[in-house]
């Protein structure tokens, strides 16, 4: 198994006609996702990429049995399309679009508890790159190439630091059960914490890699958790220990606002949890290998 | 986005927020007719920058006579006020706010916030005023009061009565205290708010609440929606690189060390900086480049870049993803002949097409360093901004 994706999910993508939804629906289907249906209201009828056009995300559920959807959605009408997404009954959504407001993102999560917890739909992102669960599938805007299928679950806020850390594993030998980009919103769909439960009940993924940044209380949560509940070994890097208080440094989220938030303080919870700190940013795959070689 | 104390007291006024009657003044001689106009014993005269600690920086100046007014007016304007969160090159003044005075009883703290932890608005109260919140935090940890709202129902009437009482506020201000905190709420979740600070929010003898200060910032992701708030951006009290790099849509914060970094994704883009940290160097700047490093943006980040006359070495280090790194060669080759590059580069290429890319550059004959490893180029950065 592999968390939240294989490659029997069956995948929407909403906003398929548009130019971004077009590329990356083409590019995941070369992949091996299950991509069955597109979303584009008022091109219901047509055919894109040999897949069928719904005008809603209810119809292509109730058509095509899709579980899962990818939303390409521009910023401004992004929210209203998760929110469409957890109505028609989709059970994992991801958010790539960059630039949601944050107030229309606590109005999706309140949304969202409207339905009980084991038919909430699960969302990652926004502002993200994706899920894979390499050689199976992957919903995202990642380059699958990099990623080498194996037993460590990744976590991460960034893409491209997500790709880093996947090739510096691919050349250690080491590879990906699934990789969750979870976004670099300041409120999003799914916290580090959400996605370790995951893994911790997941055969397929022995160890866990968390790839934090400065700002949010997320990380602290997370630390908590593992110290608690994880079964399985993690090691962490925490982006960000340059960046000066109070700045914002591109992503929404990512600022140091108050106690706690900054790269050095995360570090320091994380490591009095007993998690695997990864001293920079090139020895992710380095010690990731160790941890592997130790518990393993 | 930040906007001023008096745009941001104009707003909440609007929501029914009591405010000092107060006119903005852009020389002394308008400061001087607004004294007058406000006809009161006293005013203050407030310099308009994006900060908080202004008073304690001499920024606010109390004045009973025209003179006075005028006296403080000239000193203060077209100076930098530095506070203790500007920085050291503090924030031009060019507007004062001056405000008649009031009788004050007592000071309170009142913040609506955008909660990360319970990813909803929670209201930061404390009957302790006058201080900021991270002073309270330390110094009165048990005074803070929170109220997290939902977002379906929005604040109820019982979680307002409930923080005026809390706030030990008399209950012939209970009706004032409801729709105060009804009116900030409704003014946050209309206008896209990250944050409402109200620091001082006065009782007065007369048991009136008036915001003696007022701090707004808002989500610039949301600012599509609000074009007038929009329009209420102040680029002067900005750092003058940060507003280029906006013009054309790039990220960049700028910073003290000396080495220039263009990097693509914000996550990598700290990560580098770490690393040259971690190898003995400083960043002079974070820039992600974003997705789409066509020539024409790669040319912008450069000139960016090198405005800083402090930077003695560049980085570059894009991973491509959807990119390719052929692509963003070709856009080096190209862009580095017309930026007029006096110090070393070092670039690293990682991803989709890297070997191709490779190529471009050695190619190309122009002096590029080129790395294999983030760390390999941190490496090669530091050495060479230190020759």
């Amino acid at each position: 198994m592999s968390v939240l994706l294989n490659k029997n999910t069956k995948v929407l993508v909403q906003g398929i006609t548009g130019r971004i939804g077009n590329f990356h629906a083409e590019e995941m289907i070369a992949y091996g996702t299950n991509v069955v249906a597109g979303v584009t209201p008022g091109k219901g009828g047509l055919t894109h990429l040999g897949k069928p056009v719904f005008n809603t995300v209810k119809e292509a559920v109730e058509e095509t049995g899709a579980e899962a959807t990818i939303v390409f959605v521009p910023a401004a009408a992004a929210a209203d399309g998760i929110m469409e997404a957890a109505d028609a009954g989709i059970k994992y959504a991801v958010s790539i679009t960059d630039g949601i407001p944050a107030h229309d993102m606590i109005r999706v999560k309140r949304y969202m508890l409207r339905y009980k917890k084991d038919e909430r739909m699960i969302l990652t992102g926004p502002n993200c790159a994706g899920t894979i669960t390499p050689g199976e599938a992957m919903i995202g805007i990642m380059p699958g190439h990099i990623y080498m299928p194996g037993e460590v679950g990744v976590i991460g806020r960034s893409g491209t630091l997500g790709y880093e850390a996947a090739s510096q594993m691919k050349a250690e030998g080491i590879g990906i059960s699934t990789s969750v980009g979870i976004g670099g919103d300041p409120i999003n769909g799914s916290s580090h914490k959400d996605i370790l439960e995951l893994f911790n009940e997941d055969d397929k993924t022995k160890a866990v890699m968390i790839i934090g940044e400065i700002g949010g209380p997320q990380e602290a949560e997370a630390a908590e958790y593992i110290q608690r509940n994880m079964k399985k070994p993690v090691a962490a890097y925490i982006a960000g220990l340059t960046a000066p208080k109070g700045r914002r440094m591109g992503h929404a989220g990512a600022i140091v606002s108050g106690k706690g938030e900054s790269a050095a303080e995360k570090v320091e919870l994380l490591k009095e949890a007993g998690i695997h700190i990864i001293p920079n940013p090139s020895e992710m795959g380095s010690t990731m290998k160790e941890v592997m070689d130790k518990h393993l | 986005m930040d906007i001023h104390e008096y745009q941001a007291k104009k707003i909440l006024s609007s929501y029914g927020v009591q405010i000092l009657d107060g006119e903005l003044a852009l020389n002394a001689s308008e400061a001087v007719a607004a004294f007058n106009k406000l006809d009161s014993d006293i005013c203050v005269v407030k310099a308009q920058v994006h900060s908080g600690a202004r008073g304690k920086a001499g920024g606010i100046v109390l004045c009973k006579t025209e003179e006075e007014v005028k006296i403080a007016s000239n000193k203060l304007f077209g100076t930098h006020l530095k506070t203790i969160q500007t920085g050291d090159e503090g924030k031009i003044i060019e507007r004062l706010y001056i405000e008649s005075g009031c009788d004050i009883d007592r000071e309170i703290y009142l913040a609506f916030v955008m909660d990360r932890a319970s990813q909803r608005i929670v209201i930061v109260a404390s009957a302790e005023g006058g201080m900021s919140i991270e002073e309270l935090a330390i110094e009165k940890p048990d005074s803070i009061k929170k109220i997290e709202i939902d977002p379906v129902v929005g604040l109820t009437g019982f979680q307002a009565r409930e923080l005026s009482f809390a706030l030990n506020l008399p209950k012939e201000a209970l009706g004032k205290a409801v729709k105060l905190f009804m009116g900030c709420y409704k003014a946050m979740t209309n206008l896209d708010m990250n944050m409402l600070e109200i620091n001082p929010l006065v009782l007065t003898k007369d048991n009136d609440l008036i915001a003696l200060d007022a701090k707004i910032s808002f989500d610039d992701n949301a600012m599509f929606k609000h074009p007038d708030i929009d329009a209420l951006n102040d680029n002067a009290q900005k750092d003058p690189r940060e507003v280029a790099a906006k013009e054309h849509d790039l990220s960049y914060v700028g910073l003290d060390g000396d080495i220039g970094c263009i990097i693509n994704g914000a996550g990598l883009a700290m990560a580098s900086m770490d690393m040259i940290k971690y190898c003995g160097g400083e960043p002079a700047n974070f820039l992600d480049i974003g997705g789409g490093a066509s020539p024409e943006r790669v040319g912008k980040a450069f000139e960016l870049v090198l405005a800083d006359k402090k930077v003695k070495a560049m980085l570059v280090n894009v991973y491509a993803g959807i990119n390719r790194c052929d692509w963003i060669a070709e856009g080096l080759v190209q862009v580095i002949p017309k930026v007029n590059l006096q110090i070393p580069l070092i670039v690293r290429l990682s991803g989709t097409n890297v070997e191709e890319g490779i190529k471009i550059v050695k190619d190309s004959g122009l002096p590029i360093i080129l790395a294999d490893t983030l760390k390999d180029a941190a490496q090669k950065a530091v050495d060479a901004a230190k020759q």
